[in-house]
């Protein structure tokens, strides 16, 4: 410092590139904190996840032996067995069934009824809507018992339809809010420009109205299979053996001679797949759409 | 306060950049005399708002360095630059009250508050929001909110330079009117570098004193409002200021002199000369509309021409014409006759420029 | 947005109203019903009017049950939404990092709730668990079957695990919706980290949050799947919350009555508490508007 003060002009220079070098340092930083939090919590994240995996390559003897990080006798034989037995697989089979009826049973009703939400004013719109979500408020352990013998008197006890249709109970709800909102966002003069173009309602809604909401349908779709996928209760309930869901079976896996934890994994990374399967088809949409228009 | 100068000064987009055309900013050097009021004209897409980003600290230029008083500076954070800059579109802070919007600048620098509330009311006074300073930011209307964001960035005294973006795109042509004229005022009070960003040669001429003007991301030049006028030093200038721009020929250099079209053009010596020694095809002549002479009778060194349209504005007719095969335009007062069908033009030998490679060729001597 | 007014929009709501009342309208009335009756068997039954709603307000289980489930909402939510906040401002903004933190941040979402539950378990179990061991390990006498604190945290730990991605995501993605022009001013106008947060990120984060607490407020509170695979409700019935309670008494006891009393004021409280934040969002988009109006 002493050496630069001397050359009078020069001075203020080195002053600046300093304080530009702790600049950098200070983004750097910054930068590397984010960086480093956020690896930490995904380390964290993916850590329960990893054991299950790492468990599910693993014998039962190895795994109720040392704790080993890698499965040191690696084995697929828990997977052969799951996917050689109809009994176990025709589990994944439901569940995506359900899953995909229910998505598309919300989707068809929720789209035409959260345009009219979005657009229309009615008798009693907003008690109706009020009324929908507190569907999405209702335990599904309140739901339970009536719907078994609401189901049973119609004869659906144990059909995939009947799952589907239990789940529409928070979905569809779930469904309307997430669309209208998205809805909303976009210009009323878009219809009436389509009307003047002489175009028919369901062409309008169907050609361009639904490719404008896209996002908004992704996300929808995203939050509908999660819901219905990750839901226990009803789908036990409402099923005994034609229909019953992955999540049922997994608990043959506690016999007589205890736990076989290694099938039990197995069958637990089997449900995670369709999961990131899905999260890979919306990825684009979730920066945009996850707001839920609401931003 | 402060000078600023750009010493070498380029940018690019791209990570590797190929040629000049993929450079937004093509290496300049410029300076910005401190207390000046500027403006940095250009048709969108020329590289203002870039060059405006880099003088602020928003962008890092890919070459050369500016200096703010011979200190550089581009390193430094737009934070610490202590530069005021306003946005093409406002950004308010909107649960915050207009008070408190126009604090925010001062109390990030730790501004004590009986000062604050003073500098406040004086800014709030001078872009009449003085009504409005109680009312959250959020429910104001467009060009209020507009008004707010200049206004944070003209309460800090000590700024170096206050940038503008093109401020005044949200706002109606009344009010645009009157806010140039104050911010002419503060600049007068305050005494601070302002550049202000437009691609309105009106808005440009009214508000600075020197104009930059760019093209394809050069400053083709710098001048007063009324030198960008009388002597463009590129075509693009001549073409891109006054209304209708100027008008363009293409002569060809004979051993007569420059002929267009069989004509020989009313050219000096010294200057044929020049271009002879030069030896390139590329040469314009160029004439502003309003220095094309039109005369009713017979005239020695006028040319004759056919007259197409007259344009009535008002207080000046505009007459297109053909010089020619080349269509032209010429501005006559409102009182001056016009002729019909056939009429004789002159280029008076001071107005008509000469153009070689884009450039004004001048010639050095007075 | 000026919405027509026309009854037409009933048209449109029509297929959401006809499925919603199948599945929610039918079993509620369903519900009721049990609700005022004692019922020996499907012949016999007596009226028994708002007696089995008081012995169920007076019931020290279902006290015990509510008290525990307000205790573990809240504190939930005081762990996911400030920690949502926090991975989602971390979180990469663009590239193929973007993308994988996505991925992996929304993992956890779409896994069942049992499969959360038995995720946990064998993360936990201190023979085989990395976590359980790791924590013996550390010298901590960890028990989860019999230390009701550590059943606590655990439970506590998982929920975090599991649904702080959904508050980040909602985050992210209206942290996404900003324009760079406002940070960018915030820069010139030399805001700190802090000020910039508070001022640009959080207002416009606060429409995404209610939405998120009100999601996760709700999903909560109906939590049964994840404690009853981890902790049985245990030990005692320390980590017994509503719903687990609720078909403890309906499928376990056969108890119809008393447990459709319970089911009644269960539904009820949720729709309380969901009103008071469904009214503050109605508030924050009509205050929206306004300001949009206005410009």
């Amino acid at each position: 410092m002493t050496q630069s003060t001397a050359t009078g002009q020069t001075v203020s220079t080195p002053k600046s590139r300093q304080s530009a070098l702790a600049n950098a340092r200070y983004k750097k930083e910054s930068a590397l904190k984010s960086n480093i939090g956020l690896t930490v919590y995904l380390i964290l994240l993916i850590l329960p996840i990893y054991w299950l995996v790492n468990m599910s390559f693993k014998t039962n003897q190895e795994i109720l032996g040392a704790l080993t990080f890698f499965p040191a006798d690696f084995t697929l034989a828990n997977y052969k067995q799951i996917l050689t037995d109809p009994s176990w697989y025709n589990g994944y089979i439901n569940s995506m069934t359900y899953v995909a009826m229910n998505m598309t049973i919300s989707l068809l009703v929720a789209l035409p009824a959260a345009y009219a939400f979005s657009r229309y004013k009615f008798v009693g719109d907003k008690h109706l809507f009020f009324w929908l979500l507190t569907n999405k408020m209702a335990p599904p352990a309140v739901f339970a018992l009536p719907f078994f013998q609401l189901y049973s008197s119609i004869g659906l006890f144990d059909t995939h339809i009947a799952v589907a249709l239990a789940h529409c109970l928070f979905n569809v709800a779930l469904a309307v809010w997430i669309l209208e909102g998205f809805m909303s966002g976009v210009p009323i003069e878009i219809d009436e420009t389509a009307y003047i173009d002489g175009y028919k309602f369901w062409n309008f809604f169907i050609k361009i109205y639904i490719p404008l909401i896209r996002s908004g349908i992704g996300v929808t779709a995203f939050f509908l299979f999660m819901f219905s996928w990750i839901e226990l209760l009803l789908a036990r309930t409402l099923t005994a053996t034609n229909a019953q869901p992955i999540q049922a079976i997994m608990t043959r896996t506690a016999g007589a001679s205890g736990i076989d934890w290694g099938l039990l994994a197995a069958a637990g990374v089997l449900t995670i797949l369709p999961g990131i399967l899905v999260i890979y088809f919306v990825r684009n949409h979730v920066a945009k759409g996850f707001a839920l228009g609401r931003t | 306060m402060a000078q600023i100068t750009l010493n070498s000064l380029a940018h690019s987009y791209s990570a590797n950049p190929q040629g000049p055309e993929d450079y937004a900013i093509r290496e300049m050097q410029h300076v910005w005399e401190q207390g000046g009021a500027y403006a940095l004209l250009g048709p969108s897409g020329c590289g203002k708002s870039t060059l405006l980003n880099i003088i602020s600290g928003l962008l890092q230029p890919s070459n050369g360095e500016i200096l703010f008083d011979d200190i550089r500076v581009n390193d430094l954070k737009p934070e610490q630059r202590n530069i005021a800059q306003v946005f093409q579109f406002p950004v308010v802070y909107d649960t915050m009250t207009v008070f408190d919007n126009l604090a925010f600048p001062l109390r990030n620098i730790g501004v004590p508050e009986h000062k604050v509330k003073s500098k406040v009311y004086e800014v709030a006074e001078v872009l009449e929001l003085t009504e409005q300073l109680k009312r959250k930011a959020k429910g104001l209307s467009a060009d209020q909110k507009q008004k707010v964001s200049m206004g944070r960035g003209l309460v800090r005294d000590d700024v170096s330079a206050i940038l503008f973006d093109e401020p005044l795109t949200v706002i109606d042509p009344q009010l645009k009117w009157k806010l140039r004229r104050k911010l002419k005022q503060i600049h007068k009070q305050f005494n601070t570098t302002m550049v202000y960003v437009t691609h309105d040669q009106l808005e440009a001429s009214t508000f600075a004193d020197k104009i930059a003007l760019m093209y394809e991301g050069q400053i083709v030049q710098f001048g007063t409002p009324r030198e960008l006028f009388e002597s463009p030093r590129h075509t693009f200038v001549g073409y891109f200021i006054g209304s209708p721009g100027m008008n363009f020929i293409r002569p060809e250099l004979t051993s007569r002199g420059l002929e267009f079209e069989g004509q020989l053009m009313p050219v000096n010596e010294e200057m044929i000369e020049k271009i002879r020694k030069l030896g390139t095809s590329n040469i314009k002549l160029g004439i502003r509309p309003e220095f094309v002479h039109v005369w009713t009778e017979a005239n020695d060194d006028a040319f004759e021409v056919t007259i197409g349209d007259i344009e009535d504005l008002g207080t000046y007719r505009i007459m297109s014409f053909m010089f020619g095969s080349i269509p032209m335009k010429a501005r006559l007062h409102e009182d001056q006759k016009v002729p019909v069908k056939n009429a004789r033009v002159s280029f008076p030998e001071q107005w008509l420029k000469v153009y070689v490679d884009e450039y004004l060729l001048e010639l050095t001597h007075e | 947005m000026n919405k027509i007014e026309s009854n037409k929009g009933w048209l449109f709501v029509l297929p959401v109203f006809i499925v919603v009342a199948f599945s929610a309208v039918i079993p509620l009335m369903t519900v009721v019903n049990y609700s005022v009756q004692d019922v020996f068997d499907a012949n016999t039954r007596f009226f028994t009017g708002t007696e089995w709603y008081r012995d169920m307000l007076n019931n020290p289980q279902l006290q015990g049950a509510l008290i525990r489930q307000f205790i573990f909402s809240f504190t939930i939510l005081a762990i996911e939404v400030p920690l949502g906040i926090l991975v989602a401002l971390m979180m990469p903004k663009k590239g193929w990092q973007a993308s994988l933190a996505l991925v992996l941040v929304s993992l956890p979402l779409l896994i069942p709730l049992n499969v959360v539950g038995t995720i946990w378990q064998v993360f936990t179990r201190t023979d085989i668990g990395l976590m359980g061991w790791g924590i013996r390990e550390l010298g901590y006498a960890y028990n989860i079957s019999r230390n009701s604190g550590d059943a606590w945290a655990t439970i506590i730990l998982m929920d975090v695990w599991h649904w702080t991605p959904l508050i980040a995501l909602l985050c992210y993605s209206g942290l996404r919706a900003i324009p760079e022009a406002y940070y960018q001013a915030a820069r010139i106008d030399q805001a700190s980290r802090w000020a910039v947060f508070r001022f640009i990120q959080l207002p416009k984060l606060i429409n995404v949050l209610v939405i998120g607490v009100l999601i996760r407020f709700m999903d909560s509170f109906m939590i049964y799947a994840e404690p009853f695979v981890l902790t049985g409700g245990g030990p005692g019935s320390s980590t017994t919350f509503l719903s687990q309670a609720l078909t403890a008494m309906a499928i376990g006891q056969f108890d119809l009555g008393p447990a459709a009393a319970f089911s009644i004021i269960y539904f009820l409280i949720i729709l309380a508490v969901s009103f008071v934040f469904y009214t503050t969002i109605m508030h924050m988009q009509k205050d929206k508007t306004t300001s949009k109006s206005g410009e």
